[in-house]
């Protein structure tokens, strides 16, 4: 495959991210941050967001496995994945995070579980994809070509 | 671009819990052309400009004592987060606003939220804008003019009238104070330490709200969808800057 092929097939990946609501114009600003003097920043942001996430998942998962669930505490870590996920424009973790937040208010043990699923779903698509989208970067750059720096949803 | 090498003197200080949302407001200040430092807590900001914070938790000294509160970096502008442990964005705020070192140095609150209360509290404390996260590069622009303000005041040179009328001014705003305080005790008054439980009944109360505002930026963001054409004279636009 040339350099051509491997870059419409990025392009056409990334756009069925967006269709797909995997990922919203948030993830664009980050794109445009990005330059030749920070070729990395989006990995580089989108690594933290990821150990972000698997920590804020386990601290979740811990804090809705006690007896007496404190669901500010719960509220606050879901909180603070909503606001990261936003940041990265992980658009479904981010929805799914906002689904959350209301049965924490109520303090619905049950439902909370089943979001937390939902999110924890949520979050390994969206990882999968972005790191499938990262490859497919790694192999155009190591043919010698560049990461098509404009994505076109006219076509 | 000769604007970009003015604009590199401009020093702000951007504070932030999350580490992602600092590498984010640092690269866009910087693709901004500005000089940044992060700091990932109220009382680090407090630091870096030069204020101790336990030098305000006894009222009977005053908040900043001239001496020892020598700032080594101009900092130009503080742009905080509001939700963070500890202090939040709102006490950092407060703390700058009533240091008479700091007070001159425009504050600009980042939030995820979209509370008009607490939009309008942060405004009247001082804050010179309210972003709502996450910020992009169009918000930035407006932090241009607060900063050419502090700059422009600080390279002025004060005449002793000047000197003469913002004392007359201060005395003026004292004396409206004092009436104010006389007729009616303000809601925005001095409020005890213990702020923030209420702050969490107002922020319960609204959850209802926020979901509401939820969705109407989920509306937004969805007309901000890369499936419309908006978004491509925007870049264009960008490109040709940097």
């Amino acid at each position: 495959m040339d350099v051509g092929q491997m870059q419409r097939q990025w392009i056409d990946y990334a756009k069925s991210l967006f269709l797909e609501g995997f990922l919203d114009g948030q993830f664009l600003q980050l794109q445009q941050l990005q330059d030749d003097n920070n070729p990395d920043f989006v990995v580089e942001v989108v690594s933290l967001f990821f150990e972000d996430s698997e920590r804020l998942l386990k601290d979740l998962t811990f804090a809705l496995d006690q007896n007496g669930v404190d669901f500010k505490k719960v509220d606050a870590h879901v909180h603070q994945l909503k606001g990261s996920s936003s940041s990265i424009g992980a658009q479904r973790v981010k929805n799914a995070c906002i689904a959350f937040r209301n049965f924490c208010e109520e303090q619905n043990t049950d439902a909370c579980l089943r979001c937390l699923q939902q999110v924890k779903q949520e979050y390994c698509l969206v990882k999968n994809k972005l790191e499938t989208l990262f490859r497919l970067e790694q192999q155009i750059v190591a043919a010698g070509g560049s990461i098509p720096t404009e994505l076109s949803f006219s076509g | 671009m000769g604007m970009a090498a003015a604009e590199s003197q401009f020093h702000v200080l951007a504070v932030d819990d999350s580490i992602i949302d600092r590498k984010l407001i640092e690269r866009l200040l910087r693709t901004s052309s500005y000089q940044v430092t992060t700091v990932d807590s109220g009382s680090k900001a407090l630091e870096f400009l030069g204020l101790r914070e336990n030098e305000n938790t006894n009222p009977s000294t005053p908040s900043v004592s001239p001496n020892n509160n020598h700032q080594e970096v101009e900092v130009n502008l503080v742009i905080t987060d509001y939700c963070m442990p500890g202090m939040t964005g709102y006490d950092l705020l407060k703390k700058i606003k009533e240091s008479s070192s700091l007070r001159n140095i425009p504050v600009v609150i980042m939030s995820s939220e979209n509370v008009p209360s607490r939009i309008s509290r942060c405004l009247e404390e001082g804050a010179e804008e309210f972003f709502l996260k996450p910020v992009r590069l169009s918000d930035l622009n407006k932090l241009k003019p607060h900063m050419k303000k502090t700059k422009s005041k600080e390279q002025r040179q004060v005449t002793a009238e000047e000197i003469e009328n913002s004392q007359v001014l201060q005395h003026q705003t004292q004396q409206i104070l004092q009436n104010d305080q006389q007729q009616a005790p303000k809601p925005q008054d001095p409020q005890p330490d213990s702020e923030s439980r209420p702050q969490q009944t107002i922020e319960q109360q609204q959850q209802s709200l926020q979901q509401a505002n939820n969705n109407k930026r989920k509306t937004m963001e969805q007309g901000l969808s890369p499936e419309t054409d908006r978004t491509r004279p925007r870049y264009s636009g960008i490109a040709t800057v940097v």
